[in-house]
């Protein structure tokens, strides 16, 4: 009897997430809706390649999370600037200026262009307007150096929950999904060909669907020729 | 040592000894050697340097440690970090970017294949399951 227990335990634990036991308290702003582990393909793959980068520069565009930064400080010894474009988001819902975001993303970030060697872009262009996403896009592009990495998720199933989610790191083939009250749900889910466009100056080097209905995607800017 | 919730420093503090900052202080601090916390009623604005740093409190400019940041939950750094060992609490506010740079850097030869293929070869894996041979999305 213990023995079918536990095979239906097992059988459940690889169907579904991994529910992850997490005593430890959190800021009431993120106070998380549900958090559970899911396996991750694409990161070992963005990991490696920005090994190959001595101190490389990573950009993490979504919320701060310390043991992120930690990981990614360790795992690559590298300079990392953390753009949490969520709070981008929220700040112009309660704004109103919602339809400026194209033209803020236009303007977003004062790095020199080609001088980013990684980005993290997470799942934040599901919640962006065709114009917007595609001017976040553009600018992200121009950010990563060539031969540099861009790892995104996009979801494939539309939600009309108002949660963001945190990419907890929690070793290389594994991430925690933290959701969070956000003010806008996700926008229409972008289909691949949608997303390739938007990416139109990089090259897709990876693609996964996952169980989590999430696409992860791993995009190279091709060296110039 | 202590400086305490009612003082306000305006100009370069330095020393060698630890040191709790719980009033206000706009310029530079310099303590190469030892740990600097900023308490929770703490209020900087300044460039700061030293060993360790642990943050309760509000600081304001860059944060340079030669063993360890320490962000604890509800302090608040805007600015940029310079430290190899950096640690931020879940509730801790940052903004500004982070440099763990190790002073050797790894060497490149455990590096797999780069990723991947071009586009028109892209692998699709559904979940972490063996290929499944078919286009995802659209």
């Amino acid at each position: 009897m213990a023995d079918a227990t536990r095979s239906l335990t097992d059988l459940f634990g690889m169907l579904g997430p991994r529910r992850v036991a997490d005593g430890g308290s959190v800021a009431d702003s993120a106070a998380p809706i549900s958090d559970a582990a899911y396996p991750s393909k694409a990161l070992h793959k963005f990991l490696t390649g920005l090994q190959s980068t001595a101190n490389p520069v990573l950009l993490d565009l979504g919320p701060v999370v310390g043991s992120n930064v930690t990981f990614f400080g360790e795992q690559l010894g590298c300079r990392i600037r953390v753009e949490d474009i969520a709070s981008d988001i929220d700040r112009h819902v309660k704004a109103g200026t919602i339809d400026g975001l194209a033209g803020f993303f236009a303007a977003r970030f004062t790095q020199a262009p080609g001088t980013v060697d990684g980005i993290l872009c997470w799942d934040v262009l599901d919640y962006l307007d065709r114009p917007a996403a595609q001017a976040l896009a553009t600018s992200l592009c121009r950010l990563l150096r060539p031969e540099g990495c861009l790892l995104g998720f996009f979801s494939t199933a539309d939600s009309k929950d108002q949660v963001y989610t945190k990419y907890v790191v929690v070793d290389e083939s594994t991430l925690r999904y933290r959701t969070y009250p956000a003010l806008r749900p996700r926008q229409r889910s972008l289909l691949n060909g949608d997303v390739i466009k938007l990416f139109k100056e990089l090259r897709v080097t990876d693609s996964f669907l996952m169980k989590s209905k999430l696409r992860e995607m791993l995009f190279r800017k091709p060296a110039p020729r | 040592m202590n400086i305490g919730k009612s003082v306000i420093i305006k100009g370069e503090l330095s020393g060698s000894e630890d040191l709790t900052i719980e009033g206000h202080v706009e310029g530079r601090i310099d303590l190469k050697d030892n740990v600097l916390t900023i308490g929770p009623n703490g209020k900087i604005k300044a460039e700061v340097f030293a060993k360790a740093v642990i943050v309760l409190g509000e600081v304001t400019g860059n944060v340079t440690a030669s063993e360890k940041v320490d962000i604890r939950d509800n302090g608040s750094v805007d600015g940029d970090i310079a430290s190899p060992r950096v640690a931020i609490a879940e509730g801790a506010h940052f903004r500004g970017s982070v440099d763990m740079q190790r002073s050797g850097a790894k060497p490149a030869a455990a590096k797999p294949a780069t990723p991947g293929a071009p586009a028109t070869q892209q692998s699709q894996q559904q979940g972490g399951q063996q290929p499944q041979g078919q286009r995802v999305g659209a």
